[in-house]
């Protein structure tokens, strides 16, 4: 049993906790995930290490279905059944110059540990999205570990009005840029690789694929990488972006739709 | 007087097909008494030379005759402490019951699996030494090794990376074949022994061997072969193409087949194929058809080449799932969802290594399935996490290489079952765990 120190609502169903697991905290490292189960009839999902202390790790959510709205209903000093981790592969810590973080909706939470660690030795700008000012979050934490940051909203709301990749194409324009990291959307990732494999920036993108036991085992999360099958669970999260195929990505995070339907009806019977 | 061979009842293959309960009911009292009085009590038991756990059949039989069960269970547990576990899975008919001189042979497993379910399992007192020993993982190898470790005093810690301990037997194995019940039964009493199971702890990511080693004095590795293998076919990734592996884990350890009061979701499809001729496709096709589905195994070699066990085979042809032998898939189709499997027809051809004759296609002999769910059960490879995390000698499917002692190439540190061959059986990484465990105990013994 882990314990919920600690509850906030971030933004507009998003929510963070901190839970108590101080082995996995001790091992967490940038780029991390865990597996999490609510209860005994629970589903296993990954959820991103978004930041740790000695005692707890942090998971920042959206409520999207089944299993995270019920997290979501959860207080502090309630339980969850398991909590198994750190897995997938931490980014590696290098100096490479200019880093930009492309990160939209949940993905924020993801770039947060990222930044964090790479911060000091390379320049880091962070664009970071979501559709209106109400879904932002950890906007404070991002721009105080960033060198420069850019906030873009669909609807103009807050920062700049439109998508993360067209201040990504401006940026481009502007700024010698070394490397590119990218977390959010499937679809947003994609659209932030096709961008930048035309400028020949190296770009690394951090899948969500759907996992079961997130160790390796049954290859729910696999997708074609350079061609061959790769699992997001053991041989990523991250991958270079472009030879990710992405258009089968976005097909198999689609599998399960009437499903989570279901799921979510048979609960309110 | 002369008794007919007992057979247990089983749940007839129309209402089974609908359900997920045992297929076998094992044998009632009575029936057990009787195939217990037809064991010759041999002199010299050849049974007991084919058993691998080494269990004392001729005097547990002979208990069960005199209706003496908890003495016939006290006997096997001297020897083996997963006994309602291989009373179920063990290919007996291999082993034990290949070599017993009744005619028709003695059902050995069934009259262990009898003993398991009919008497209670009773932890003795064991004085403990005050070394300690970490099992990482606790699937069969894992459990053996523990049992009998903790059986001659040593203090031992499982680490399971899964949230329920068992490993195959919990994610693997369906319930219709080896209730969870009798799994988590039998790890209760392993529990009982001293042994402690962490769950949720993955080794090479929470804690690594180096780590163990300076908390214990020795570490067994029994992680499995839980790494499913793809054929590398266009259309593999298209949805509703699961691993055998993915579909056995929704289905066994998160339920799915309860979806959707239990939350882990899988597709349910009119028409499916598995690919695979080993107890694993055969599990996979049996778990789709209780889902609802026709079910067309295909296999590329005949169904004499089969590697799956005679009478699951058996089961599945009762059960109305077809085969298509001699056939081999060379394109999943499928825009989204799949929509069929294009195979080749295969002719045998000289044998291989394992003596089994080589499959060859025939050229021309394309033919197309239709279908909306193909499950790959082509076998499973040496779980790599731990491999990828430490210096350890490798082999070439990643397997950790081992000495005829189960030592690896790091002192102190010992691995055995399906994590160093490859993929086997349960009774295979049962047996290693239980000689490992010994060597384990010699050398902590000489220093």
């Amino acid at each position: 049993m882990y314990k919920i120190r600690e509850k906030k609502v971030l933004a507009e169903k998003t929510v963070m906790m901190k839970i108590i697991a101080p082995d996995i905290a001790k091992k967490a490292k940038p780029g991390n995930f865990v597996m999490l189960r609510i209860d005994e009839k629970g589903e296993r999902i990954p959820l991103t290490i978004a930041d740790h202390d000695l005692k707890t790790i942090t998971i920042i959510f959206l409520v999207v279905g089944r299993t995270t709205e019920d997290l979501s209903k959860l207080d502090e000093g309630d339980y969850v059944l398991d909590v198994a981790g750190p897995l997938g592969n931490p980014i590696e810590i290098k100096n490479y110059g200019t880093v930009v973080f492309v990160a939209g909706g949940l993905g924020i939470a993801a770039i947060y540990p990222q930044l964090k660690s790479l911060k000091g030795s390379n320049k880091i700008i962070s664009i970071i999205g979501a559709k209106t000012k109400e879904l932002l979050f950890l906007v404070d934490e991002i721009k105080e570990n960033s060198d420069e940051t850019i906030i873009c909203t669909d609807d103009g709301s807050y920062g700049k009005k439109g998508f993360v990749t067209d201040a990504l194409k401006e940026l481009i324009e502007q700024e010698q840029i070394n490397h590119i990291i990218t977390i959010g959307p499937t679809i947003m990732m994609k659209a932030v690789s096709d961008i930048t494999k035309d400028k020949n920036i190296k770009t690394t993108a951090s899948i969500n694929s759907i996992m079961v036991d997130g160790i390796g085992m049954c290859g729910s999360c696999r997708v074609h990488v350079n061609n061959k099958i790769r699992f997001a669970c053991v041989d990523g999260p991250e991958f270079n972006a472009h030879q990710i195929d992405w258009d089968e990505l976005i097909k198999r995070n689609s599998k399960y739709k009437e499903e989570e339907h279901e799921c979510m009806y048979s609960k309110d019977k | 007087m002369e008794s007919e061979e007992q057979k247990p009842e089983e749940q007839k293959p129309e209402e089974r097909i609908h359900n997920f309960n045992e297929v076998c009911f094992g044998y009632t009292k009575e029936q057990a008494i009787k195939e217990a009085k037809r064991c010759l009590q041999c002199q010299l038991p050849l049974c007991e030379k084919g058993c691998p756990a080494g269990i004392s059949i001729k005097k547990f039989i002979k208990h069960i005759a005199d209706e003496e069960f908890d003495l016939a269970l006290k006997t096997i547990l001297e020897k083996n402490s997963l006994p309602g576990i291989c009373g179920r899975v063990c290919p007996a008919e291999e082993q034990c019951k290949k070599s017993c001189i009744s005619r028709p042979a003695i059902n050995i497993a069934l009259l262990e699996r009898f003993a398991a379910d009919n008497a209670e399992k009773i932890a003795k007192n064991i004085k403990k030494t005050c070394k300690k020993i970490a099992v990482i993982g606790s699937g069969p190898a894992g459990l053996a090794c523990s049992s009998d470790l903790a059986l001659m005093g040593y203090e031992v810690v499982v680490y399971e990376a899964l949230h329920k301990p068992g490993g195959v037997l919990t994610y693997g194995i369906p319930e219709f074949r080896l209730t969870k019940k009798i799994v988590m039964d039998e790890v209760n009493y392993i529990k009982k022994l001293g042994v402690n199971i962490k769950l949720n702890s993955v080794i090479g990511k929470l804690f690594g061997i180096d780590e163990l080693l300076k908390k214990y004095d020795a570490v067994f590795i029994a992680t499995g072969a839980g790494l499913p293998y793809f054929l590398g076919i266009e259309g593999e990734n298209l949805n509703n193409v699961y691993s055998a592996n993915e579909f056995l884990t929704r289905n066994n350890l998160m339920k799915a087949y309860k979806f959707p009061e239990y939350i882990t979701p899988v597709k349910k499809s009119k028409k499916t194929v598995v690919i695979g001729g080993g107890n694993v496709a055969v599990d996979a096709a049996r778990v789709a058809k209780r889902l609802g589905s026709d079910v067309t195994i295909i296999y590329r070699r005949s169904r004499k080449e089969m590697p799956g066990r005679d009478k699951e085979i058996k089961h599945a042809e009762e059960e109305g799932i077809e085969f298509r032998f001699l056939a081999n898939p060379i394109k999943i189709t499928g825009k989204h969802d799949v929509n069929g499997i294009e195979c080749i027809s295969m002719k045998l051809t000289k044998l291989d290594d394992s003596g089994r004759k080589i499959p060859m296609p025939v050229q021309g002999s394309e033919f197309k399935i239709a279908c909306n769910q193909v499950i790959v059960a082509i076998g499973q490879g040496p779980n790599p996490l731990i491999g990828k995390t430490i210096n350890l000698n490798t082999g070439k499917k990643r397997n950790i290489i081992v000495d005829t002692d189960y030592q690896t190439s790091i002192k102190n540190v010992f691995a055995g079952g399906d994590i160093t061959s490859g993929s086997a059986t349960v009774i295979k990484a049962i047996s290693d765990g239980k000689k490992a465990a010994k060597i384990i105990d010699e050398k902590l013994k000489r220093g």
